[in-house]
C-alpha cells in the first residue's frame, strides 16, 4: 500500500470529519441528550446541503448566510417532528420518519432537481482558501475546526443554562421535570429544533465543500453520526464531563473518516461503506454488551469469593 | 386550603375494563392539615394525589387550590402550588444529573426556563445548608449524580426538592414503601421535621396504620373510589389499629377484613 496516499487521505478524511462532526454533535443532542430516537437528520442534513445550494446557486446569496438559512431550515424540520410526537401523540421514531420522507420531496421540490453544483459559486471554502490562499483539504480543515468550535462552545454554553439544564433533565426523568412546572413537550421541541439546526448546518458545511447539493446526500447520516458518538465513547470513556462528551463526538467523527478512507484504500468500493457503517455501529453495540457482560460475571465471581472466605 | 368537590374519575371509559376510580369524591383540607391516607389497593388513593396533581384530569367535578380553580390547569401550571414525592425514589430525581444541579431545578419550580445560569455560588451555599438538615452527609457530594445515592438518600433529597420552595400542598405518595424499615422510618422523621417547620399542609398516603395513626392531625380512609372514614384531632389519637380494621370491616360489609394489605 502507498503510504504517502494513505497519509494524504487521512489528512483529507481528517477535515470531512470536522464538517462532519457538526451533524454528531446535533445527533448527540436528540439521541443522547434529549433520549429521543430521531430519524428526522437523514432528511434534515439533506435540507441543509440542499437549502444552501438553492441559496448560493439559485438565489446568489452570501455563503455564510446560506449556513444561517441551513440552520434555521434544521430547526423548522425539527420542530415539524416534535409537534408531531407531542401534538399529535405519534411515536418518536416514527415521527421522525415521516419528517424525513416528507424532507425528501421537500428537497427536490428547493433545487427543482435531484441535485445542484456550486462549482462556480463563491462558497464558504473558496471565499476562506482564496483570502488565505488555502489548499481543499486546508480549506475542510479550518472551516471544520472553526465550526466544530463554535458548536461545542455554544451547546457546553446552553447546556448550562436552565432551559439546557431542563432539556438534559427531560432526557433523564420526564415525570420530574414535570414536577418541577416544566412543560416537557415544549422542552422536547426545543431539544430536536436545536438538534436538526446542527444537523443542517452541516449538511450544508459538506454541501459546499463538495460544491454540491444533493437530496441523496443524507441518506444514513443518522448511522454515521452514531457510528461518530459511539466511536468517541470507546475513545474517551462514558463518564466524563460535557465539554469532554462533546470533543470525543468531533473526535469520534473523524476517526470514523479515517477509518472509511483506510478501507477504501484496501481495496473496498464507496457502495461498500453504507454496510461497513452499519457493521461498525452493530459491532460497537454488541461490544458494549459483551463488555458488560464479562465485567458483571467478574464482580459477581468476585462478591461470590468473598461470600465464602466469610462463611 | 385544598377543596375537591364531587370528583369522579373513572379509566378505560366504555371498555369491559371500566374502572371508577373515584366516585363523587368530596375533601378539604385547612391550611396546615397534615392528613394520612390509607387504604387498599384500588380504593383512589394515588388517584386522588394524581388529580390534584394534574396527572389525570377529572370527568366531573371540581378542584381548588387556595382558592384558585385549578381543575382545569394541565400538570406542569399546577406544580409551582405542589411539592410532590412518589414512591418510587427513581422517579422524583433525574439519575444523571447532578445532586445540586436537580436542587437548582426545584428552587426554580414553575418559573419557564430561560437561558441564565441554571445554578449560581449563592444557590450552592443555600443547597449545602438545606443538605446538612439532612444529616446524610449529602453537602459534601453536591456534585455527584443523584444516581448514585441510596433509595433512601434519593427519597430525602426528592423531600427536600419538593419543599425547597414552599408548596401549598405537599403530596406524599407513599413515600416511605420502597425502603427499608430503618431508612424508611428516618425519612419519615425528616418529613415530619419538614412538614412542621414550615407548617405544610401536607397529603400523605402510606400502608402502614401505626404511621397513619401516629403522624399527622387528620386520617381518612378510603374505599372503593370514596372517603369511609376521616377523623382529626384527639379522636385520631386515641384510635387504634383494630379501630381502623373495624371500621374497614364495616365499611366493605366484610368483604376484606382480612386485606393483607392494609395490616403491616
Amino acid at each position: 500500500m502507498d503510504l504517502s496516499a494513505l497519509l494524504a487521505s487521512a489528512q483529507d478524511a481528517a477535515g470531512q470529519g470536522l464538517l462532519w462532526s457538526v451533524m454528531a454533535i446535533g445527533l448527540y443532542i436528540s439521541f443522547k441528550i434529549l433520549d429521543y430516537a430521531d430519524m428526522t437528520v437523514d432528511g434534515s442534513f439533506a435540507l441543509g446541503g440542499c437549502v444552501s445550494a438553492w441559496a448560493i446557486a439559485y438565489q446568489g446569496l452570501n455563503p455564510f448566510f446560506a449556513l444561517f438559512i441551513a440552520f434555521f431550515a434544521g430547526c423548522v424540520a425539527g420542530a415539524v417532528t416534535g409537534l408531531l410526537h407531542t401534538l399529535l401523540k405519534i411515536p418518536p421514531i416514527l415521527a421522525g420518519i415521516l419528517t424525513m420522507l416528507a424532507l425528501y420531496s421537500i428537497n427536490q421540490r428547493i433545487l427543482g432537481q435531484p441535485n445542484l453544483s456550486m462549482s462556480n459559486e463563491v462558497t464558504v471554502f473558496n471565499a476562506i482558501g482564496d483570502k488565505f490562499n488555502l489548499s481543499r483539504m486546508q480549506q475542510n480543515m479550518v472551516i471544520g475546526v472553526i465550526a466544530a468550535a463554535i458548536s461545542i462552545a455554544l451547546l457546553y454554553w446552553f447546556f448550562g443554562t436552565k432551559l439546557g439544564t431542563a432539556i438534559r433533565a427531560t432526557g433523564n426523568n420526564e415525570n420530574m421535570v414535570r414536577a418541577m412546572g416544566i412543560n416537557t413537550d415544549v422542552i422536547k421541541i426545543i431539544g430536536l429544533l436545536l438538534a436538526n439546526g446542527f444537523v443542517a448546518l452541516s449538511g450544508s458545511l459538506v454541501a459546499q465543500s463538495q460544491s454540491y447539493g444533493d437530496i441523496n446526500s443524507g441518506v444514513g447520516a443518522i448511522v454515521i453520526g452514531l457510528a461518530s458518538v459511539i466511536i468517541g465513547e470507546v475513545f474517551f470513556g462514558k463518564d466524563k464531563s460535557f465539554a469532554v462528551k462533546l470533543i470525543s463526538v468531533v473526535v469520534g467523527s473523524i476517526v470514523y473518516r479515517i477509518i472509511v478512507a483506510v478501507v477504501l484504500q484496501l481495496g473496498l468500493q464507496t457502495n461498500d461503506l453504507k454496510l461497513l457503517t452499519a457493521s461498525l455501529v452493530a459491532l460497537a453495540l454488541g461490544m458494549q454488551r459483551v463488555v458488560k457482560y464479562l465485567t458483571d460475571k467478574k464482580v459477581s465471581q468476585k462478591i461470590g469469593e468473598e461470600g465464602e472466605q466469610n462463611a | 386550603m385544598l377543596e375537591i368537590i364531587n370528583a369522579c374519575k373513572s379509566f378505560n371509559i366504555g371498555t369491559v375494563n371500566q374502572k371508577d376510580a373515584l366516585i363523587n369524591l368530596n375533601l378539604k383540607l385547612k391550611p396546615g392539615d397534615f392528613t394520612t391516607v390509607i387504604g387498599g389497593n384500588g380504593s383512589g388513593k394515588s388517584t386522588t394525589l394524581n388529580i390534584i396533581a394534574g396527572v389525570h384530569a377529572i370527568e366531573s367535578g371540581k378542584i381548588i387550590l387556595d382558592g384558585q380553580d385549578i381543575t382545569k390547569l394541565p400538570e406542569h401550571r399546577r406544580a409551582k402550588f405542589l411539592g410532590r414525592v412518589f414512591q418510587d425514589p427513581m422517579m422524583g430525581t433525574a439519575a444523571d444529573m447532578m445532586i445540586e444541579e436537580n436542587l437548582a431545578m426545584a428552587n426554580h419550580r414553575g418559573e419557564v426556563p430561560l437561558l441564565g445560569w441554571s445554578i449560581n455560588q449563592q444557590e450552592r451555599e443555600f443547597f449545602a445548608e438545606k443538605l446538612k438538615l439532612l444529616d446524610l452527609g449529602l453537602e459534601n457530594r453536591m456534585s455527584s449524580k443523584a444516581g448514585l445515592l441510596s433509595g433512601g438518600q434519593r427519597q430525602a433529597l426528592t423531600l427536600l426538592m419538593a419543599t425547597l420552595r414552599k408548596p401549598k400542598l405537599l403530596l406524599l405518595d407513599e413515600h416511605t414503601a420502597a425502603l427499608d424499615p430503618k431508612t424508611a422510618a428516618k425519612v419519615l422523621e425528616l418529613t415530619q421535621e419538614i412538614v412542621n417547620q414550615d407548617q405544610l399542609t401536607t397529603l400523605m398516603i402510606t400502608h402502614n396504620m401505626k404511621d397513619a395513626i401516629r403522624i399527622g392531625n387528620r386520617l381518612i380512609m378510603m374505599y372503593n373510589g370514596k372517603i369511609i372514614y376521616d377523623v382529626e384531632g384527639e379522636e385520631k389519637k386515641q384510635l387504634h389499629t383494630s379501630d381502623l380494621l373495624q371500621k374497614f370491616e364495616v365499611a366493605s360489609s366484610g368483604e376484606f377484613a382480612s386485606d393483607k394489605m392494609l395490616l403491616s
